[in-house]
């Protein structure tokens, strides 16, 4: 089997989560019809809901079953967006429109491409909040930013490539000044930060299912019952009529179950790499904040080699690791993450993100260890994919 | 041997994939991604840079059951290929941009690569046999297949580059039989259709795409004389021997149709004359190489067969290399020559070297 260190892309379904989301497969009826059987499904999903609610702290009338963190995403963009912008601000003495977004550099795509589509196609003006070297948000600048006229602010909790994490307190204490409502991407940050919803003044939080254990293809947005989104999906009005569609009881209900089961503290493996990558080689550089980390986040550049290279190196020697990049196609591009820290392209070609999760295990971290050496010395052969050829061979 | 298959997502690379792991070979397939804007799914699969072609060559590579990737050498491509192209069109000359593919991306910066990580050599799905000689040399000679052969845009490989190449299509008697093995494998691309036009040109309109490029202007179209006989709306879009497209307001005194004889990117000019004037004598370039070992004395005229497109017939010629040129003199004049064009030279099925055309020697004078 190979090593898979992969755990921020998806990582495995818990086997309580597996075991009751075959067993929900079996229930029969739909959770908006009136009969027995119907009340039934819509009394497991609604115990799903609770469960979800809890591990966020949040009420369960707050949590909305989506298809996954890019549709909550979505929503809470996109529905904050339209629901501010068709209702301009009452500070001052006129009314205001709302169509500034702030948004750090460095975003997941999610939120960048939904940003960038508002910006095309709906009148939004997208400010981008510089990161300082270690992948934080620059609160001075945020605090410039905001005004009446900002629809709203949406940040990463954590950042799904270098895990650096956010000063969200900060940033919520910040946009309540101007009452400006505020969106959290929590995908990478759930289970490996707490989380108190109620407690912490946030509009909406995304998060999705597979990355603690439970299924692909279920997420959740956490919208405060103060917020208010239009919704991208319309019909029979499930879920407060912000996402209708049939609700997918036995995911939700495996959702749940992977929600009751929080992380075990993953320090001690992540830093087993850190320390280990450091020693093995000493010239790759970790980024993202050192302290301010989930603890599951191993991330580096090694400078001199492409990152497809030491991926496909520890692939074909049966570790599973990450560029941390988005791609197309599988066309790799230099992290835009890694250049809004500052970084150059050369700088950032040569990423590697090693993520561990609750089946990793001591002698995992130490085989991916074994073969970083080797891999790192091939890939630097190698070079850049844009090195001039030395003709003729 | 560590082979790496390069797949682009057509029916041939993924045939000659499966056959190099049938070979014996522990195999991973590559997928080059050459633009960094690989199109939407409605640009289909008319070249090697969709989105579409990444997915076919991973669905091959699943069937085949190799691990597949995708490596980037947009970068490289965009210069040693995209860029050279409009330089050289921009300078009057008619390139061959997928012979500098091969030159610069798959079997220099893919093969570079590959070696480093660790590979022995670079399978791919090109119809062209590799041959060794009695004493261990490797000879590059045309495949099986002469209707689909391919030695010609291979034609720039070197000794060293066909140390690590590999071929395994190369035997085969016809497309057909790759297609028919291609479906009894149950390669989705069995049937999907061949890619002819430039990949990085996806509707096919190379004058569109070049116009927007290198700019046109409108110009004189003159005689071999010199005098003006029409006007055209930009030089690059005119190639040597081309008819079509002319329009020329005075007609020949004998009504005789007229070509394009050279084309002036400096003077923004187009030369026309009668299809004789196309007869060209001699062909020479300084950008020469050899596929495998060179001849003996090079500089002394030798007998072989020389082919200037990918698909035109070979020509019986002599050859040589003078003042730094390889020099090339056809039995019969060739037609339409244009500088920029590659000139392979062959010795049998065997292809002995090429040059980059970058002078022609009329067959017929001028105002004869």
């Amino acid at each position: 089997m190979p090593v898979y260190l992969d755990h921020a892309a998806t990582t495995p379904m818990l086997p309580e989560a597996i075991d009751a989301y075959v067993s929900a497969l079996g229930i029969v009826g739909n959770p908006s019809s009136i009969h027995s059987q119907g009340q039934n499904a819509k009394r497991m999903l609604e115990e799903a809901r609770e469960h979800v609610a809890a591990s966020l702290g949040a009420e369960p009338i707050e949590v909305v079953f989506t298809s996954g963190g890019t549709e909550a995403v979505n929503l809470a963009v996109k529905g904050l967006y339209w629901a501010r912008a068709a209702d301009p601000g009452r500070n001052g003495s006129e009314r205001a429109p709302r169509s500034r977004i702030l948004v750090p550099r460095g975003e997941h795509h999610a939120t960048v491409d939904t940003v960038e589509w508002l910006e095309r196609h709906h009148g939004a003006v997208i400010e981008w909040i510089p990161l300082d070297a270690l992948g934080r948000i620059s609160l001075p600048a945020l605090e410039a930013a905001l005004g009446p006229d900002v629809a709203l602010v949406t940040l990463l909790w954590a950042n799904n490539e270098v895990g650096t994490i956010q000063p969200v307190t900060d940033v919520v204490r910040l946009a309540a000044r101007h009452e400006v409502p505020v969106h959290v991407d929590a995908v990478s940050a759930y289970g490996h930060v707490p989380i108190d919803f109620a407690s912490s003044g946030i509009a909406a939080l995304s998060v999705s299912a597979h990355k603690i254990g439970g299924p692909l293809g279920i997420g959740a947005l956490v919208l405060a019952r103060s917020a208010t989104v239009e919704p991208l999906i319309h019909g029979g009005g499930q879920q407060r009529q912000v996402r209708s569609g049939t609700q997918d009881a036995p995911a939700a209900i495996a959702f749940g179950v992977a929600a009751q089961h929080p992380s075990p503290s993953l320090t001690m493996l992540r830093d087993r790499i850190i320390t280990g990558v450091r020693k093995a080689v000493p010239s790759a550089v970790l980024r993202g904040d050192p302290v301010d980390r989930v603890d599951n986040n191993a991330h580096f550049t090694f400078p001199g080699c492409e990152g497809d290279s030491l991926l496909f190196l520890l692939d074909v020697a049966g570790v599973s690791v990450s560029t941390g990049s988005a791609c197309q196609a599988g066309i790799p591009e230099a992290s835009h993450v890694l250049l809004a820290m500052g970084l150059s392209e050369a700088e950032a070609r040569g990423a590697l993100r090693i993520t561990v999760g609750h089946t990793t295990t001591d002698s995992d971290a130490d085989a991916f260890l074994a073969a970083l050496p080797t891999a790192v010395a091939l890939a630097q052969r190698a070079g850049y994919s844009d090195r001039e050829v030395t003709a003729g061979a | 041997m560590k082979v790496l298959a390069a797949m682009s997502g057509g029916v041939d690379s993924a045939v000659a994939a499966a056959r190099a792991v049938e070979a014996g070979h522990e195999v991973v397939g590559v997928h080059l991604a050459l633009s960094r804007m690989p199109g939407t799914l409605r640009t289909g699969s008319r070249g090697c840079c969709t989105i579409e072609d990444s997915m076919d060559a991973q669905r091959a590579a699943n069937i085949i059951g190799i691990p597949y990737y995708v490596w980037d050498f947009s970068e490289r491509f965009k210069l040693d290929v995209v860029d050279d192209f409009i330089a050289e069109y921009s300078a009057g000359r008619t390139p061959n941009p997928c012979m500098r593919c091969n030159e610069r991306i798959k079997f220099a910066a893919l093969l570079e690569k590959a070696l480093d990580l660790g590979f022995d050599a670079v399978a791919t799905g090109h119809y062209a046999s590799i041959v060794t000689d009695a004493r261990g040399n490797r000879e590059l000679h045309r495949a099986a297949a002469w209707a689909k052969d391919q030695s010609y845009v291979l034609g720039v490989l070197t000794t060293d580059q066909l140390a690590h190449s590999m071929f395994p299509l190369g035997a085969t008697p016809s497309k057909a039989e790759v297609r028919a093995e291609a479906a009894e494998r149950g390669f989705s691309v069995a049937n999907k259709p061949d890619s002819h036009d430039i990949c990085f040109i996806p509707d096919g309109d190379t004058r569109g795409w070049l116009a927007e490029r290198v700019g046109a202007e409108q110009g004189v179209i003159r005689d071999r004389e010199g005098t003006a006989v029409g006007t055209h709306e930009g030089a690059h879009a005119f190639t040597v021997g081309q008819r079509k497209g002319l329009s020329i307001g005075v007609p020949t005194p004998d009504g005789r149709p007229r070509f394009v004889l050279e084309v002036k990117p400096a003077t923004n000019e187009v030369v026309v004359g009668p299809k004789e004037a196309l007869d060209i004598a001699e062909i020479a370039g300084s950008k020469f190489s050899w596929a495998g070992l060179a001849p003996d004395d090079p500089t002394a005229p030798f007998e072989c067969e020389v082919q200037i497109r990918a698909h035109s017939d070979p020509v019986p010629a002599t050859a040589m290399l003078r003042s730094g040129e390889l020099v090339i003199t056809p039995y019969e004049p060739l037609n339409g020559v244009a500088p920029g064009q590659t000139a392979v030279v062959y010795v049998g099925t065997r292809v002995l070297g090429q040059c980059t055309i970058d002078r022609t020697v009329s067959a017929v004078p001028v105002s004869a």
